[in-house]
């Protein structure tokens, strides 16, 4: 759901621009607290990852395709702060090196995957793992958190374009929301894959898996 | 520690051997635009050229070889900014302690 150049006008760009700023800058300060040596490679390995994984879009239906976003996988791996450290780099790199996302629609497509999309996948996996405490539960949480933050994600992005005028939300909507129901089902069965081998790589410990609780 | 970099390494096999065989279908938003007739907003000329346009390197005739290989550059580069950036963040907490 990378946003090209020309579908937002200057003023949702400006101030999707802004928020983002805003939000790398205070995940900056947040990640600066906790941030240690052994955690440093690893930001550039999720990165690296979901750039790789981003590539790989897998059909849908209709002649529609979809990709991970990764938001949710970040965010369980290594919190909220680093994801969207790791998110916004991945989209920074998409747009200056490969035309992937417009440059004035970065700040949007920053805010849609790094911010919005980070909060949905925090919020949703903290409320879920509370309830499903098994293994097998927690892969329910996984796939639920990931669903729901492409969902809520492409909202955000439908949002973005009817303040734009580039398309009424009432037309918009179905449509975005149903495609990205389907793409969500991607992105919960790969999170819940790629959640599951990471972590036997010891790419988690105490302090970087997310806090449930 | 070692073990992180398997992940990494897979990363770059996905990006070189399966990015070839990714769907070039239009994903959701574009299929969207695509159908509500608004596509066209978004096909002028980008703000900034990037050197390496759709995921295909320049220069290389071979579609999935071009692709492969912009999938290695590309996962590299992610990897070199996001240990960048970290390494950046983190040092700037020495000094502020």
């Amino acid at each position: 759901m990378h946003i090209p150049d020309g579908f937002l006008d200057a003023k949702t760009w400006i101030s999707a621009a802004v928020l983002s700023a805003g939000a790398i800058g205070y995940s900056v300060k947040k990640s600066r607290e906790e941030l240690d040596d052994k955690q440093v490679p690893k930001l550039g390995i999720m990165a690296a990852f979901i750039f790789a994984a981003q590539m790989i879009n897998f059909p849908i239906a209709g002649g529609t395709s979809g990709h991970l976003l990764g938001s949710a996988m970040a965010t369980i791996l290594l919190g909220p702060w680093n994801a969207c450290l790791v998110i916004s780099t991945v989209l920074f790199i998409q747009c200056l090196a490969f035309q992937d996302g417009g440059l004035t629609a970065l700040g949007g497509n920053i805010f849609n995957m790094a911010v919005v999309g980070v909060i949905t996948a925090l919020i949703i996996y903290k409320m879920l793992s509370k309830i499903f405490k098994s293994s097998g539960g927690r892969n329910v949480s996984i796939f639920l958190a990931s669903w729901l933050s492409v969902f809520v994600a492409s909202l955000m992005a439908t949002v973005e374009l009817s303040i734009s005028g580039t398309v009424p939300f009432a037309v918009a909507f179905p449509a975005m929301a149903g495609w990205h129901t389907l793409i969500g089902i991607g992105e919960g069965l790969i999170t819940v894959v790629v959640v599951n081998f990471v972590e036997k790589t010891g790419f988690v410990d105490e302090k970087t898996e997310m806090k449930v609780g | 520690m070692k073990g992180v970099y398997k992940v990494l390494l897979v990363a770059l096999i996905v990006a070189a051997v399966l990015s070839p065989f990714a769907s070039s279908s239009p994903d959701g938003l574009e299929k969207v635009a695509e159908d509500l007739g608004f596509l066209h907003k978004g096909e002028g000329e980008p703000v900034l050229t990037a050197p390496v346009p759709d995921y295909a390197m320049p220069g290389v005739k071979n579609e999935s070889v071009a692709t492969a290989a912009a999938g290695i550059v590309g996962t590299l580069l992610t990897f070199g900014a996001g240990y960048g950036l970290a390494k950046l963040v983190k040092r700037k907490k020495s000094e502020t302690n």
